[in-house]
């Protein structure tokens, strides 16, 4: 039976700090080396000031993992020599010693499947290591300490997966739910990694590591699958190591170096004293916590009686969610979850999208109240959704401007029918004899006025004027 | 003009006009020039102090507000760090860190107007008892410079002593602070752990060490922690003392206070003149009312083996990142794969810090740690609920600071397991977290002695009155330099 277990390690990019100083999480927009401090670079003398709120932000994590959260939170230190590590020690958490990392053991289901997960504990994030030159000879490296000392939660799971198929699973949901949590952009470079320790019926464990996309985690857990599978089925023994992802080859390759042998001497860190998590910290924290995935969606469902597969869509997604939050009210809820869910979700589906679309949350409230009162058509909303996501403009400018309007005068309606009615004679003796093709003479009418005619008005309006 | 005076006396004369803090800095760095080449308390001169001086002298004469120290020279060990000053640690890896921020004690004290005379001399990164393990030479004793300083904060203890400061920064990981005060007769102190921000010191043992002062009298140690004493959010372990103040009630005396002797400090390998010394003090302080008892505290026999073993696994830590990447001494990178250059480049340090460093390494590693790290981990731990046991019969403990009398350089420096001994009655405090105090006490043959007492954790005040009360009992010569 093939086994994967996971470690993801998913940075805290909403936060304001780092970890341990005052630069800022958000190191992604600065010039190389410019979000550096005494103690994310590990100057002399300097010392570790530990950030409340990312403690929060992982134990809200922990909480939506149905983790245990424990009394006391201790950090250790890590000891390594690497270039990208300033202190050659990482400040991190350890559970041999008792469980006083952020979280221990919780679980979460994927479908009918449910995945253990082992603990989840906060540490600060590497420098980055930037290699330059052509070949190995004359190869250099060079180090970027911004990112030194960002704040990141590593999730551990058990190896409970059992196909990379279930693996993406597992990373759609738990993407969906961070982002949710509001603890983290998922879809921000190097915001979500992971390791992989992958195994086959009868073979050793490998792990897999430097995966830096969710993406690339199921590609690799497959590349494993199948390369462990063939070494089997020639009678080759599967050993025991660790292997790098190559990510431009999309491979996994045997690591030369030693780590697995490395003996980090772990120890309590003394700089940070233990953090009480009491009841009443613990209590906040759940009171803060925002709904989850699964109360929206099924909130959408028995409130407004939107479809399942909706409301699975619209709850799972966060920017999604929110908008409905935002716009929706008793009556025009169903309306605007079938604008979203149909016509919106093409226009922004991708981050750059989001981020530029001028859309606000009254343009979907203006749009669904506009087809309710019958101001516009459903097909009309099409496009001046369109328009609002691109210009931002009033939808009543829009309306008028590209003269999207519904053609409710009724005797205009009247006049372009009779048009029809005279331009079609064998439709209508068609319809006469089989009411079932008057649809042919309602398109007819529809593509007259652009789409602009009411439907159930030309109907009827067509019924009388056939009688 | 006086350089013989007190922190207390110094503030008072300059806040009368008697002298001025120009006229005390000039002539203090002219005693550093011409003594200190035998001495060697320093390892760089402020050359900006007379300056700094004019300036303080300035705002006095203007009327401004002027810090509480009003301009008094104060020399710093240099493992703290001074804003756009070399910070050496007496080490060759860090020749050439010039530090980008200050300390929090340093700013603390520039608030207060102190100038910063210069930087003192240490062992290599705070490991030793002699200062004879500075990458820069060892400093001498004033009382006789063929003898030790003591250590680490020699030079801090030397500068006091001899007159070229008015009050020092020490740091204290396992005595260093109270050591060389007691070699050198001047008061060396060791907070409560927290009391003081380490929030620029450079980490030996970050877990038991502490910023301490050495001063002339007990009152000018308690004037200093005034300044430099409380929370700080640069150091997480730092702890809320109120802003108490140290100097008042601290002529209260001990009269009605119990003090238990401890036992296993005063035993075996204990040199016969500190011994009699200890009972001399012992009686001093009944006499002034307090009522004295030995007490015993079973583990100090493991405390020493504990705290080699705690230090080392904490410095190994420390220490890393001291691979020459980002600052440190001349040795470019170029051509080497990471773990060849930092492994040259680790060459640098000194015998002993090499030495904690290998320990550092074995200690808490895989297969090892049960056997000594967590072991003296445990020793550690029991050591406190001992002491706190202690401390619910007693307000006070006393043993002398160091149970021999300071030595000739070169004497025990290849014998390190002789060394680690001499911290014997030192490493308690470290480990138990207490505040103690070294206070000179007598002088044998020419050579200092101090005696030592420890208070309960936050128990500060108490310990400086009695320091007080001890000091009061004995009139000692001045050094002879």
């Amino acid at each position: 039976m093939t086994k994967i277990g996971l470690e993801i390690h998913c940075q805290l990019t909403h936060l304001k700090s780092k970890l341990f100083c005052s630069c800022k999480a958000n190191y992604r927009e600065f010039e190389i080396n410019e979000n550096i401090c005494p103690v994310c670079m590990g100057l002399p003398g300097s010392l570790p000031r530990l950030n409340q709120e990312a403690v929060k932000k992982a134990t809200i994590i922990a909480m939506a993992l149905n983790c245990s959260t424990p009394e006391k939170i201790a950090f250790f230190r890590k000891n390594y020599f690497y270039p990208d590590l300033p202190k050659n020690f990482q400040i991190t958490q350890l559970n041999i010693y008792g469980d006083t990392s952020v979280g221990g053991s919780g679980s979460i289901m994927v479908g009918d499947k449910k995945i253990r997960i082992t603990r989840i504990q906060l540490e600060e994030d590497p420098g980055r290591l930037i290699y330059e030159g052509s070949s190995s000879k004359n190869q250099i490296t060079l180090v970027d300490y911004n990112r030194a000392g960002t704040p990141l939660v590593e999730i551990v799971t058990e190896p409970d997966f059992e196909s990379p198929k279930q693996v993406r699973e597992f990373l759609n949901i738990l993407s969906d739910l961070l982002e949710n949590l509001g603890v983290s952009d998922p879809s921000l470079e190097g915001a979500m990694r992971a390791d992989a320790n992958v195994s086959i019926e009868g073979g050793n464990k490998v792990e897999v590591k430097n995966i830096g996309s969710f993406h690339d985690l199921e590609k690799a857990a497959h590349f494993e699958i199948t390369r462990q599978n063939s070494l089997h089925s020639r009678d080759i023994e599967i050993v025991q190591e660790t292997r790098h992802w190559d990510d431009k080859r999309k491979i996994t390759v045997s690591s030369r170096s030693k780590e697995e042998d490395l003996d980090y001497r772990y120890f309590l860190e003394g700089d940070i004293p233990w953090v009480t998590m009491n009841d009443g910290i613990v209590d906040e924290l759940k009171s803060e916590m925002p709904e989850s995935i699964n109360s929206k969606k099924e909130r959408y469902i028995s409130k407004y009686t939107i479809p399942v597969q909706v409301s699975e869509v619209l709850s799972s997604d966060k920017y999604y969610s929110d908008l409905f939050e935002q716009s929706h009210n008793e009556s025009n809820a169903k309306e605007i979850a079938n604008i979203i869910t149909t016509d919106l979700m093409g226009l922004v589906d991708t981050r750059e999208k989001r981020d530029k679309s001028k859309m606000t949350s009254k343009h979907l409230s203006d749009l669904a109240d506009s087809i309710q009162s019958g101001k516009i058509s459903r097909n009309s909303s099409k496009n001046a959704l369109h328009e609002i996501v691109k210009t931002g403009k009033e939808l009543s400018q829009i309306i008028s401007e590209l003269d999207l309007g519904n053609v409710s005068d009724e005797s205009e309606l009247a006049g372009i029918i009779s048009e029809v009615i005279s331009a079609e004679p064998q439709a209508v003796e068609q319809a006469k004899s089989n009411p079932q093709t008057i649809n042919y003479l309602v398109g007819k009418v529809m593509q007259k006025t652009k789409g602009k005619a009411d439907p159930t008005k030309t109907l009827d309006l067509l019924k009388k004027q056939l009688t | 003009m006086n350089l013989k005076i007190s922190a207390l006396d110094f503030v008072q004369q300059v806040q009368n006009g008697d002298i001025s803090a120009e006229d005390f800095v000039a002539e203090t760095i002219q005693r550093i020039q011409k003594i200190d080449d035998d001495l060697h308390a320093f390892l760089s001169v402020n050359d900006d102090a007379i300056n700094q001086a004019k300036s303080i002298d300035k705002k006095i004469k203007s009327g401004e507000k002027v810090g509480a120290c009003f301009g008094m020279p104060i020399s710093i060990k240099d493992n703290m760090c001074i804003k756009n000053s070399k910070t050496t640690c007496a080490s060759k890896m860090l020749e050439n860190f010039v530090a980008p921020y200050d300390a929090t004690v340093i700013s603390k004290l520039k608030q207060q107007d102190a100038i910063f005379i210069g930087k003192v001399n240490m062992d290599e990164f705070a490991m030793g008892l002699t200062t004879e393990f500075s990458a820069y030479g060892p400093s001498k004793n004033p009382w006789n410079p063929e003898y030790v300083p003591g250590g680490s904060s020699g030079g801090s203890a030397v500068s006091v002593s001899a007159f070229e400061c008015v009050a020092s920064l020490g740091s204290d990981t396992g005595g260093s602070v109270r050591n060389p005060a007691s070699f050198c007769s001047v008061v060396g102190y060791k907070p409560t752990y927290g009391l003081i921000s380490r929030y620029g010191l450079i980490s030996y043992a970050n877990s038991i060490e502490q910023i301490g002062p050495l001063t002339r009298t007990v009152k000018d140690t308690a004037f200093m922690l005034n300044m430099i004493a409380g929370l700080d959010s640069n150091d997480n372990t730092t702890i809320d003392n109120k802003n108490e103040d140290y100097l008042s009630g601290i002529d209260s005396g001990i009269e009605g206070k119990k003090i238990g002797i401890i036992t296993e400090m005063i035993g075996d390998g204990i040199d016969s003149t500190v011994l009699s010394a200890t009972k001399d003090a012992i009686s001093k302080l009944e006499g002034l009312g307090a009522t004295c008892e030995e007490v015993s505290l079973d583990m100090v026999k493991y405390s020493v083996a504990a705290y080699y073993t705690i230090t080392a696994t904490e410095a190994g830590s420390n220490l890393a990142r001291y691979d020459n990447l980002r600052y440190g001494y001349e040795f470019p990178v170029e051509g080497y794969e990471f773990n060849s250059y930092i492994s040259k480049a680790r060459q640098k340090f000194g015998p002993e810090v090499t030495r904690r460093m290998i320990i550092g390494g074995f200690v808490p590693s895989a297969g090892h740690a049960g056997k000594y790290f967590l072991k003296a981990m445990k020793v550690k731990s029991k050591l406190i609920k001992e002491i706190n046991e202690a401390f619910k019969k007693f307000d006070l403990l006393i043993a002398p600071t160091v149970p021999v009398l300071p030595f000739k350089l070169g004497e025990k420096i290849n014998d390190p397991v002789s060394l680690f001994l001499i911290d014997i009655n030192t490493v308690t405090a470290n480990l138990t977290g207490k505040p103690a105090i070294s206070v000179p006490f007598a002088i044998s043959n020419g050579l200092p002695i101090g005696m030592q007492l420890f208070a309960n954790s936050n128990e500060d005040k108490l310990l400086l009155q009695a320091a007080c009360a001890l000091e009061s009992t004995v009139k000692l010569p001045e050094v002879p330099i």
